[in-house]
């Protein structure tokens, strides 16, 4: 690797969790986004709190591919234990940058690695005597020494610093001296920069960067929520602990101090579920959030909430499953769990989110769908985009928004003698009348219940009245797909039979496989998927294709069994290609597995027949 | 099973209350539960109380599980709204509605099978968080929908009505009500109207969480010999240790008592909990003596009824929680949403 690789790179730290390294990581990735180079770093860690490894990836690409690459340039190797594993990621010609105190046998080394020493233990004992401070001052230091190597410019790492202390003044200095202690050793010692290097450049626009959840949580702020109800789990406890932080912030009453929120940790996540019902049922913007195996709790009042047809948001950060399968990993596997959630026939709607900017766009309008639609919403986002900090556009408001509270009957139309049947079709969309408890004191009250009804809500167990309702709330379905939101397209520069179809976090990873690809000469047309119940513009899509990828990070094709079970499609021309291994799906991946099978599909020369 | 809805005949002169509603305007559709069952017995107890306390029907919402009980809802207050839940969860559905609207009335009603079995868990924390609410447990010691089996409040070596007999140790709802921080406790007998409609009444002008253990016997499964839940056995054990009597603010005490008889404990809104003591040691006020009076009770085979605890300086989950005194469900953008402006500092704050 002799060739510098100028804003194209991967570096990786391998450190031990509970060791204070996540701040510094962080401050690494940020100093070259404000180089104006995008990053994405991931954080990939065990479910414990000290001890075990934990990694922290950056991702340096100028082209603003912000997927999982695969493959590390550089390993920044904190932990002993993972040594080994370390050394063998590194790609050949790659660099090792490790604690050299300790002399090592030659024997933990490769050949085919660049070894960078910096005695970080003893430049920090030197410097310090706190055994607290030798060690979260050693990650600094190491920053500091990757600025040099990297030539990335020290003064915005001292910016940084000065940000993320700006209210504990005290620790701006040592953090300071500690970086250039850092910083100083490796230009001395080293040549810098060696082969990697940031260069200034101006790729980041107007972009943020912000982790999903977050953002998610903002946007229940911004879409009305009052009432928030949930049980820690990760990789979603993040988003309730930003609402209720954002809610402190935002929605504090600056005289009385009083709030306009209520956010209670409940007792596990039926009752999560259950206040979020109750909550909506009484008027007010309410949701939950979770991960899959609260979403196996909450099954039978989901179907509460469809029958009945009460508003609720639901937001899922997936993780790996089944069981508590692979609960600090990513994956989209839940898709058929929350689709068809709950016994009897039932179908929900769901968003599929791409990056922490629709995060919030979704988290915002899922409120409106629920009121409009009188029914669930799930939000599906995931771990990738849901614990990580990622590059997106700003989050966008248009202060004329106002929210849509759906069809709710007012006291004033009561009295002025609305015909009012809590499931009288009126519209003939489906979507029928409500009232909030209280509005009237002797019109428009009426018994919500899990059991079969009558259009007026009136217990029935009479067939007609049942199936009634039942085709009705189909063609509630039906207005579903003209309100949510489309797909999004990506038209290959030449035309092509070939299409390939993601969504949610794949999103990054599937863009740079499609340039890659063209630039290969495969042409394919992508399609994202946004919301289910599908757009007729998803079946246009695959109708007008001979063979379409559908990219999952899955084992069993979730999206494409939906597809299959809601839309006439041929399966035949549906391919899977599936990544569930918990790792975030990469470019790399999605390319080698459409690109053998479109090589398989080539017809091969035929065999000469010796005669 | 289909809803019958009442014949709304009006008699002409049936007594109207202050607010010139008729005990009529609080009923609900025709039961369908068996005739005689303990259950309906209380839902007439919840008519009367809330036609007495001249409540405006549509400002109570009811809310329910599933069972027997809780489909009383449908058999009383006809112009209030109703939530017929999922089996033990009712105090979630209950919590969430009481947090979106802290102005009505909430009326949770559920079996033994109910909230002390599948919901075990919902009412104990329900409790705790100290939700402004009526949670009434309609209390028969079996699962009545079901057809019989033993519920969780069975007493160990109580009878079911096939022979067999119960091995479990029974929850106590009123000792975990206690235990758990409830701030109204009563102990009521569907066969007791007159003392049952006072500890309803008691309860609703209660601003926190008030809980009603009412037994209500099960005339199809246990109302048998060998049953600790019927109304012979009932009648039988019960032990008031206190009469109440509840008068609103600004109304005439009506009721007469000898002097000293009579503890009057003022709640929040002005009205007035009159508590006729009937048995000496009994302190309501004193959680911890009366939890000893109450196990003493049980052991020697007696069924405490009466207010068995009362705080009259409540908290409640609101207060805790500081929310403003709007109701939340009544908010709007403008109370909620940040803005743009506040969106592009945000922004700003995440380069
Ligand atoms: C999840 C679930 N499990 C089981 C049932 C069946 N079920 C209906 S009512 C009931 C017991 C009700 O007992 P209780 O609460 O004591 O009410 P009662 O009928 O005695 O008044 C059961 C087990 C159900 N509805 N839901
Ligand atoms: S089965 Fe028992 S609880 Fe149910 S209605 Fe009949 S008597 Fe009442
Ligand atoms: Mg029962």
């Amino acid at each position: 690797m002799s060739q510098p690789k100028v804003n194209d790179f991967v570096i990786k730290f391998a450190n031990v969790n509970g060791s204070g390294s996540a701040s510094a990581n962080r401050l690494f990735a940020k100093s070259i986004l404000r180089m104006g180079v995008p990053v994405s770093p991931r954080n990939i860690f065990p479910s414990n709190i000290q001890g075990l490894p934990t990694w922290y990836e950056v991702r340096v690409s100028d082209a603003g591919y912000l997927g999982a690459r695969g493959g590390v340039d550089l390993m920044v190797a904190m932990n002993p234990q993972t040594w080994d594993r370390d050394l063998l990621g590194i790609e050949p010609g790659g660099y090792l940058v490790y604690d050299s105190t300790k002399v090592l046998p030659p024997t933990k080394f490769r050949e085919d690695v660049n070894v960078i020493g910096v005695p970080l233990t003893e430049l920090c004992n030197r410097e310090y005597s706190d055994p607290r401070q030798r060690q979260l001052f050693r990650n600094m230091v190491y920053v500091g020494a990757l600025g040099a190597l990297l030539a990335i410019d020290i003064a915005e790492m001292e910016k940084l610093i000065r940000e993320q202390f700006s209210s504990k003044d005290s620790l701006i200095a040592p953090n300071i001296q500690a970086l250039h202690m850092g910083h100083s050793y490796a230009a001395e010692n080293f040549e810098c920069p060696i082969v990697l290097e940031v260069c200034r450049s101006d790729r980041i626009g107007k972009r943020i960067f912000i982790d999903g959840n977050s953002a998610a949580a903002l946007g229940c702020v911004y879409g009305g929520a009052t009432v928030a109800a949930w049980y820690p789990i990760t990789p979603s406890s993040s988003l309730a602990e930003a609402f209720q932080r954002y809610c402190r912030n935002y929605r504090s009453d600056r005289e009385t101090g009083k709030n306009r929120f209520a956010v209670i940790q409940a007792e596990d996540e039926l009752a999560s579920i259950g206040m979020v019902i109750g909550a909506s049922w009484n008027g007010a913007r309410a949701f939950t959030c979770t991960s899959g195996p609260g979403i196996s709790l909450m099954q039978e009042f989901i179907g509460l909430a469809y029958f009945a047809e009460i508003p609720a948001v639901i937001f899922d950060v997936q993780r790996g499953g089944p069981s508590t399968g692979m609960p600090t990993r990513t994956q989209q596997s839940d898709l058929l769990a929350c689709a068809y959630a709950s016994h009897g026939d039932t179908k929900h709607v769901m968003l599929f989110p791409e990056d922490p900017h629709e995060c919030f766009e979704f988290a915002a309008s899922a409120f409106d769908y629920a009121e409009r639609l009188q029914t669930p919403v799930f939000v599906l986002s995931d771990l990738d985009i849901g614990m990580n900090d990622r590059l997106c556009e700003p989050l966008v408001w248009d202060d004329s928004r106002t929210y849509e509270r759906g069809k709710v009957i007012s006291h004033d139309e009561l009295e002025a003698g609305a015909d009012f049947g809590r499931y009288l079709d009126v519209d003939g969309d489906g979507i029928t009348y409500r009232t909030y408890p209280g509005t009237h004191p002797t019109r428009g009250s009426f018994f919500t219940r899990g059991t079969s009804k009558d259009r007026y809500a009136r217990y029935s167990e009479a067939g007609p009245d049942y199936s009634d309702n039942m085709q009705r709330l189909l063609r509630k379905f039906d207005t579903c797909r003209l309100m949510l939101p489309k797909p999004v397209m990506r038209k290959a520069h030449r035309s092509t039979s070939l299409g390939v179809v993601c969504y949610g976090s794949t999103s990054p990873a599937m863009n740079e496989a499609l340039d890659a690809l063209e630039e290969e000469g495969l042409d394919l047309n992508a399609m994202r998927i946004r919301a289910f119940p599908f757009a007729d513009e998803v079946v246009d899509f695959i109708s007008e294709h001979d063979r379409v990828f559908v990219i999952e990070q899955n084992r069993d094709a979730q999206l494409r069994f939906l597809l299959l079970n809601e839309c006439a499609l041929n399966p035949a021309k549906l391919i899977s290609v599936l990544h569930y291994d918990g790792t975030p799906i990469t470019a790399r991946y999605i390319m080698q597995e459409i690109s053998s099978d479109v090589a398989a599909l080539k017809p091969k020369p035929k065999k000469k027949v010796a005669p | 099973m289909t809803y019958i809805s009442k014949p709304r005949l009006r008699h002409p002169n049936l007594r109207t209350n202050r607010f010139g509603f008729t005990h009529r305007d609080y009923e609900g559709a025709v039961s369908t539960l068996c005739a005689g069952c303990g259950h309906d017995s209380i839902s007439s107890a919840i008519i009367q109380a809330c036609f007495e306390l001249n409540l405006p029907p549509h400002r109570i919402a009811k809310l329910s599980g599933i069972g027997c009980s809780s489909k009383t809802p449908t058999y009383f207050l006809g112009n209030s709204h109703g939530f017929n839940s999922v089996h033990g969860r009712m105090p979630s559905v209950l919590t969430g509605a009481n947090l979106a609207n802290r102005d009505l009335i909430y009326l949770g009603i559920s079996g033994d099978g109910d909230s002390a079995s599948i919901g075990l868990g919902q009412f104990a924390h329900s409790l705790r968080r100290g939700v402004n609410m009526v949670y009434l447990v309609e209390n028969n010691g079996v699962y009545g929908l079901t057809k019989g089996q033993f519920s969780a409040t069975a007493d160990r070596g109580s009878k079911s009505k096939k022979g067999a007999t119960n091995r479990d140790a029974a929850v106590d709802m009123v000792m975990l009500a206690m235990e758990l921080g409830a701030t109204y406790v009563a102990r009521g007998f569907a066969g007791d109207k007159a003392q049952l409609v006072p500890l309803i009444k008691g309860a609703i002008v209660h601003r926190g969480a008030a809980f009603i253990d009412c037994i209500s016997p099960c005339i199809a499964f246990n109302n048998h010999p060998g049953s600790t839940k019927g109304f012979d056995y009932v009648r039988e054990h019960n032990e008031a240790v206190n009469r109440l009597d509840v008068m609103l603010p600004r109304e005439a005490i009506t009721v007469d008592y000898q002097p000293g008889e009579v503890e009057e404990v003022t709640q929040h809104d002005g009205s007035v909990l009159a508590l006729r003591k009937l048995a000496d040691e009994y302190d309501v006020h004193d959680r911890i003596a009366a939890m000893h009076h109450l196990q003493k009770s049980k052991a020697a085979g007696e069924i405490v009824t009466g207010v068995l605890h009362v705080d009259p300086e409540p908290d409640d989950l609101h207060a805790n929680l500081n929310t403003l005194p709007t109701p939340l469900n009544k908010l709007t953008e403008k109370e909620l949403c940040p803005g743009l402006a506040a969106l592009e500092k945000f922004n700003a704050a995440y380069r």
